[in-house]
């Protein structure tokens, strides 16, 4: 191979950005439909998820934003040896900002100082970009659209807590996740998704912590014991009575994705990422042969 | 169900209590963290000198009198001829404008305020007094909700940015649902009671 691989990406991703705005993953879409199926006919909890559902089929058919708040927007790239991340962030940048003008994103991104909206979704760290060399002869990019009020109310513990009676373990993290839902109430858009982390650093947990938003909404933690946790904090979270937009009812959360960090020895960290029930997400796959585009699909 | 058209009166609000559904009507001006902020430093604490805020208050008083606020922060496209459609248009979370909410809600007669997640105390008190309700819309329903902004009248401060621009709609039968009413009825303080009572009862288990 000569020099560095030459791509340009700029439609596929504004493509991703696009599908990631207005088409709910299909796993979010039937969590939506078990949890309208499982509240009272009528009930301002089943009208709530009935809405919801109306407006995903449709954003989907007009090709229109899910949420008027596109959130922030978080691309996790994997790519091979020999891709330059500069040029794939320039392609990002310019996708993002395409599809800011094609009003599939809303302008999101303020200076924190002025107060300035810049108006194409470009800024400081904004959008947020990951990038993950790997051997595959392929570059695989996710997108998470993670909007602001679900941001709000994201939160984080150190253990131990005395409030909670909350020691570093796993019943301590239980404790911690489930308050987390009780602040919350309907003011992050109930049913929401809980990424959750335990451990890392203040940083690497909401990292982390939103990583976990990429699982598929019924797929088993691996690890037995994150298995069964999150198995038990969804069942309890649904005990709250908070339901869909804090109305009242048994959805009030649809999954529970619980990842793992190190930590420091004087660290203990417990990080919510509440996600709303639009759980925007998108992938895109792109193969390359000898440094061309073979082929491009999306999930 | 209840359909009602801006300006509303004190009777029609009166006769709203927590749990109805109503279809909103009319005129709505939308509102979020920007508008609620400049509106009590230059409109409510402050009486305005600046010519264009002058103007810009005389314009809100008759808007606003009877009338409803939205606290949403939209997807708009501006059209060939200048004029603009909403694309997506759910609302924001409420609870960041309690501090305002209360002092806008009687400085300019406001007869309602959408948005979602629900207020606290202090607007409730004010929705009791002036009468005013709230009004939560689906949160995250933005492209189905723009399917009820029939018109886009006008837009203020434009130079916030979009999302917190005031802009000036006109809407068809926008469904919202009474979740504090002005009888003092709050289903958000009842559901965050009985969530912590819960709460409190599992961390036993």
């Amino acid at each position: 191979m000569n020099g560095p691989i030459q791509l340009d990406l700029v439609d596929e991703v504004l493509e991703l950005v696009r599908r990631a705005a207005t088409v709910l993953p299909e796993d979010m879409v039937q969590a939506l439909e078990r949890g309208r199926a499982q509240e009272e006919p009528g009930s301002a909890a089943e009208q709530a998820l009935a809405t919801i559902l109306k407006n995903v089929a449709m954003a989907r058919e007009k090709s229109t934003p899910i949420c008027q708040d596109t959130g922030t927007p978080i691309f996790e790239v994997h790519h091979p040896f020999g891709v330059s991340t500069r040029m794939l962030t320039e392609q990002i940048h310019e996708a993002v900002a395409q599809a800011t003008a094609k009003a599939y994103l809303r302008p999101n991104a303020v200076d924190s100082l002025t107060g300035k909206n810049s108006g194409n979704n470009l800024g400081l760290d904004f959008p947020t970009i990951h990038f993950h060399e790997w051997d595959e002869d392929r570059i695989f990019i996710t997108l998470q659209l993670k909007g602001g009020g679900s941001e709000n109310v994201s939160t984080q513990y150190k253990l131990p807590d005395a409030r909670l009676g909350a020691g570093r373990d796993l019943e301590g993290v239980r404790r911690a996740v489930l308050d987390a839902v009780v602040k919350a109430q309907g003011k992050g858009c109930a049913p929401g998704v809980l990424g959750v982390a335990i451990g890392g650093d203040r940083g690497t947990g909401y990292i982390v912590a939103k990583r976990q938003l990429l699982r598929k909404i019924d797929d088993v933690n691996p690890d037995p014991q994150l298995a069964a946790l999150e198995a038990r904090i969804l069942e309890e979270a649904n005990e709250l009575g908070i339901g869909p937009m804090g109305f009242g009812g048994k959805t009030t959360v649809l999954g529970v994705k619980v990842g793992v960090a190190h930590r420091l020895p004087a660290c203990y960290f417990v990080t919510v990422a509440y996600m709303c029930w639009a759980n925007r997400r998108a992938e895109m796959n792109v193969s390359l042969q000898d440094g061309q585009v073979t082929e491009v699909s999306y999930a | 169900m209840h359909r009602l058209t801006t300006p509303i009166s004190d009777e029609e609000i009166r006769a709203l209590h927590v749990g109805d559904t109503v279809y909103l009507n009319g005129i709505v001006v939308t509102g979020r963290d920007a508008a609620h902020k400049y509106m009590i430093e230059h409109f409510i604490r402050n009486e305005p000198t600046d010519p264009e805020d002058v103007a810009l208050l005389e314009k809100l008083r008759v808007l606003l009198n009877g009338g409803v606020l939205y606290h949403c922060g939209p997807v708009v496209k501006k059209n060939e001829d200048g004029s603009w459609t909403f694309v997506a248009a759910g609302p924001t979370t409420s609870i960041r404008e309690e501090v305002y909410e209360a002092d806008v809600i009687r400085f300019f007669n406001l007869k309602g305020v959408i948005g979602k997640g629900g207020m606290g105390p202090n607007t409730l008190k004010a929705c009791m007094e002036q009468p005013a309700v709230y009004f939560h819309a689906i949160g995250g329903a933005a492209t189905l909700i723009a399917q009820s902004v029939k018109e886009v009248v006008d837009v203020f401060k434009l130079d916030f940015g979009v999302p917190e621009a005031m802009w000036v709609i006109r809407v068809e039968d926008f469904p919202v649902v009474v979740t504090m009413d002005s009888h003092g009825q709050s289903i958000h303080e009842k559901i965050q009671q009985e969530s912590e009572e819960r709460f409190k009862e599992l961390l036993l288990r």
